[in-house]
């Protein structure tokens, strides 16, 4: 094990090469370029024995990691944002052909207006594609993340691809000293690529992601959404296993943080969540007693884990990156669906905040929490939906 | 071939998966043996694999071929000419 001072994004150019990568196709866009940059440096080096493939497009970049994931590499890609957009089909159809590829996905508002800051949106908007969403709170967990995404990946339960996401700049950018595992450990923990039914083979020839008719085409979605169900397990074991074979480990789809014995649970995704920890521990210091549950998995949801979480508190405060225009953050909407047909639901109080790379500093989240307290207390109306942050003055109204 | 479970959708090439698509066919491509030079570019353009190779020679399968007349068009010595079914 060695220690480096790495970002987020060099941390999973590590990761990948750990992961022994054998494919790598990207375009660069910012805030990810610093990752494929790393990989070619490794590419180009000898440090990693991958093909890396230059394209003209997003839409290429994935078009050539399905080529390479079909015929039995171990493909990853990188994208964000507008990017992900523009590969968005593709991204689509490397989880209908069940195809175990990795991408990072460093978060990025979506335009216009243009801006290259952290926000949620680019991220969530994979929520339906049959990709497994996890997202990433540092870079060591990002380096950890992308080796363990190969291990749920290629499970022969799950055979689908992951999509591994981090926050722009506080993540992607900013150094942190980061573990480095040692190959002989990583290899230990993730075995080489299998070979798999639907894997191409020039001797064998056949088509992949054909037509389906009506009397076919549902039975494919139906074990997308077994395996992804299926995926909950493997997720929770992938990490187990690697806090057994490499020393860390983070608690599977949900981190919890004193949860416990809290009366109000912060749901949060992402590098804010650390200062939601801090605003737990500030508040606890107060005497409130708060816990956060930081959503490591998208999808498959942690829907079992946030009904325990939310059968023991008082109200819940979810705290999105993101918005549906005309609904809410969607994390409160996955979190609220989850509790609807439970019979102990507590109330829960939706923040949207932090968009476009705006700080989510620990004031926004102990203000949250705070509120909700008051609401506990007085037995007010909750108020669902409310954006904190903005700035009123620049608004003309 | 044998028999296993995928849970992604293949197709694996097949003679006649469409069916017998000859009887689509209006006109019907006819190989003149004498003029032929073998360069089997009619084979290489046939859209359908219906131009099978023997003994050195281009043949035509009648029961999939559907008269496009790629291979009449390609045939750099005219040696195809393209005759209406009856």
């Amino acid at each position: 094990m060695v220690v480096k001072v790495l970002t987020g994004n060099h941390a999973a150019a590590y990761g990948a090469k750990l992961a022994k990568v054998n494919f790598i196709s990207a375009y660069p866009i910012t805030p990810q370029t610093s990752i494929i940059e790393k990989l070619a440096e490794f590419v180009d080096s000898g440090d990693l024995n991958a093909k890396f493939v230059r394209v003209e497009s997003e839409h290429s970049a994935m078009a050539a990691v399905i080529g390479a994931a079909a015929v039995g590499a171990r493909a990853f890609t990188a994208t964000s944002a507008q990017g992900l957009f523009y590969m968005y089909e593709m991204i689509w159809w490397a989880a209908g052909a069940r195809l175990p590829i990795v991408m990072g996905v460093v978060t990025r508002a979506i335009a216009p207006p243009w801006s290259i800051w952290t926000d949620h949106a680019d991220f969530l908007a994979l929520r339906d594609s049959g990709w497994i969403l996890l997202f990433a709170r540092d870079a060591q967990e990002v380096l950890d993340t992308v080796i363990q995404a190969y291990r749920i990946a290629e499970d022969e339960e799950v055979m689908l691809p992951v999509a591994v996401g981090w926050d722009a700049f506080i993540a992607s950018h900013t150094a942190e000293s980061v573990d480095i595992p040692s190959q002989e450990v990583i290899d230990e923990y993730l075995p080489a690529k299998k070979e798999f039914a639907h894997m191409l083979d020039v001797e064998h020839p056949f088509s992949l992601g054909n037509l389906a008719f009506p009397d076919n085409y549902m039975e494919f979605r139906w074990l997308i959404d077994k395996s992804m169900n299926a995926a909950r397990e493997v997720i929770l074991k992938a990490d187990k296993e690697y806090g057994n074979i490499v020393g860390r480990s983070y608690g599977g789809l949900v981190e919890e943080y004193k949860c416990a014995d809290a009366d109000v649970v912060v749901f949060m995704m992402g590098a804010a969540s650390g200062d939601g920890m801090d605003a737990v521990d500030e508040l606890r210091d107060e005497g409130y007693n708060v816990g956060l549950c930081r959503i490591r998995a998208v999808r498959p949801f942690p829907i079992e884990e946030v009904r325990k979480i939310s059968q023991r508190v008082k109200a819940g405060v979810v705290i999105d990156r993101d918005v549906s225009f005309g609904f809410g953050g969607i994390l409160a909407g996955e979190i609220k669906a989850a509790l609807y047909n439970t019979d102990k639901k507590p109330p829960i109080f939706n923040i949207i905040a932090g968009l476009g790379g705006r700080d989510i500093d620990v004031r926004i989240v102990k203000q949250a929490v705070i509120n909700a307290y008051r609401f506990i207390e007085e037995c007010k109306e909750p108020k669902e939906l409310e954006w904190m942050g903005l700035r009123q003055e620049v608004l003309i109204l | 071939m044998k028999k296993v479970k995928f849970i992604a959708p293949v197709a694996v090439p097949t003679i006649g998966a469409s069916g017998k698509t000859g009887n689509w066919r209006v006109m019907k491509p006819i190989i003149d043996y004498d003029k032929c030079i073998k360069c089997m570019q009619c084979w290489m353009y046939c859209p359908e694999g219906a131009i099978t190779v023997e003994n050195d020679m281009p043949k035509i399968d009648y029961v999939y071929c559907k008269g496009c007349g790629i291979c009449a068009n390609e045939c750099p010595v005219k040696a195809i000419k393209m005759e209406k079914e009856v």
